[in-house]
């Protein structure tokens, strides 16, 4: 299983029947693929629809019908359309469950930076500022390093996302959820020690007693 | 304004005439730039536009190039805000605030206010003195409804400029589209442009 299948399985156990759920573009959207069975989410689509799925086999796509990414989708039977003051009137106004997001990196303060690398890369921010601020619950799923280097630092130095902590992070070497006391390390994926989580990650994490091996999804 | 969110649901007809015609200078607010020959990416493409207003231009590296040469200012506006401070425009409000942006860049140089304990930012409305809209039908007044993710920053942006000129893929007699599924009211829209069919 590659880095980014794993972190997208083990992230959709996160997910609980009757969520409103809104997944980023690129390894967050693997999510909806590895849902549990019995559990049914409304997937979100910040441009504009609520009931979004894969376009099924052999369905045309629509000019009208696509992802935020551009990519063309289907909707559910039972999908809703709106306009894009309502569709961040369900991101901010509390009626988002989950929101799954990639990261370039995330500190001590669970503070997530995401959107731009001064000087290389300024893609801008999309909706990702009003989702973290937004959100009930914020995930980030990313890998744990970039070219060897950690992503999860005592304090961000990409500009912020939000000042908002998110609510857990997934890597492909581990989970490690935000509390008030700091970063805590709950899971380390098969075949990955403590040590080699601590070792790839900057920012200080709390280590319980019983840290357990990451569960994923079928 | 020019409606659509990466191409779907912007005007392209409308965006086709502006390159022929050469209109340039132009401040181009939406939700994003698009791709290089796609919707609003044919504008940055030919280099008409000299300020852009989006929330995303990641997936237009020609918008980015243009940016860093210093020829293209952009002003990034979190996509939930752009929104917002668009329908303040079009619905008469002074302002709307914000938790969205508060302590990150998306701060400097704006006012903060506290309500009940938390902070939010004060984001000023954006008009403009045109609004680029697509529409999937219109009826000869103007009414207009939308198709799916079409919709997006559409019935906002018809709101909030002096001038609205719509395209419509289908433009059908008065009366055809039932009340409540006009989504904007003819009573502002200005002018309605059919969609060129495309053949095949």
């Amino acid at each position: 299983m590659d880095d980014k299948t794993l972190i997208a399985r083990r992230v959709a156990l996160e997910l609980k029947d009757g969520d409103l759920v809104n997944l980023g573009i690129g390894l967050p959207t693997m999510v909806a693929q590895y849902l549990p069975p019995g559990i049914d989410v409304s997937f979100q689509s910040e441009n504009g629809i609520v009931g979004m799925q894969a376009l099924p086999a052999g369905v045309s796509p629509s000019a009208d019908l696509t992802d935020a990414g551009g990519a063309p989708i289907g909707a559910l039977p039972g999908a809703f359309a709106f306009d894009s003051a309502m569709s961040f009137g369900l991101i901010r106004g509390g009626h988002l469950d989950i929101t799954v997001l990639g990261g370039l990196q995330v500190d001590e303060l669970g503070q997530l930076a995401n959107w731009m690398v001064p000087g290389k890369m300024v893609p801008g921010m999309g909706g990702a500022m009003d989702l973290v601020s937004g959100a009930k619950r914020v995930i980030v799923a990313m890998t744990h390093t970039a070219k060897g280097a950690p992503k999860i630092l005592k304090r961000c130095t990409l500009p912020l996302t939000s000042i908002r902590s998110v609510d857990l992070i997934v890597t492909e070497m581990a989970v490690i959820r935000t509390t008030p006391e700091g970063l805590v390390l709950s899971e380390v994926a098969p075949g990955v020690s403590v040590d080699q989580v601590l070792a790839a990650t900057q920012a200080h994490l709390i280590v319980p007693d019983d840290v357990s091996v990451m569960a994923v999804a079928a | 304004m020019i409606g659509g969110f990466m191409g779907c649901g912007s005007p392209h007809g409308l965006i086709d005439e502006l390159v022929r015609q050469g209109k340039k200078d132009l401040t181009v607010i939406a939700n994003d730039t698009a791709r290089p020959g796609v919707g609003i990416g044919k504008l940055i493409s030919a280099k008409l536009v000299k300020k852009v207003v989006a929330s995303h231009i990641g997936t237009n590296p020609e918008t980015q190039a243009q940016m860093i040469a210093g020829s293209l200012e952009v002003d990034l506006v979190p996509q939930g805000t752009l929104a917002e401070r668009v329908r303040a425009a079009g619905f008469g409000l002074g302002a709307i605030v914000t938790p969205t942006g508060v302590g990150t860049v998306v701060e400097d140089g704006k006012r903060t206010i506290d309500i009940d304990g938390r902070t939010f930012l004060v984001e000023l409305p954006i008009s403009a003195d045109f609004a680029l809209v697509n529409a999937k039908r219109a009826d000869y007044r103007g009414n207009l409804s939308y198709a799916f993710t079409a919709r997006n920053f559409n019935p906002l942006i018809a709101m909030a400029a002096e001038v609205v000129i719509a395209e419509a893929e289908d433009i059908v007699p008065v009366g055809a589209i039932d009340p409540d599924s006009v989504v904007t009211p003819h009573v502002v829209v200005d002018y309605l442009v059919p969609q060129e069919k495309k053949n095949g």
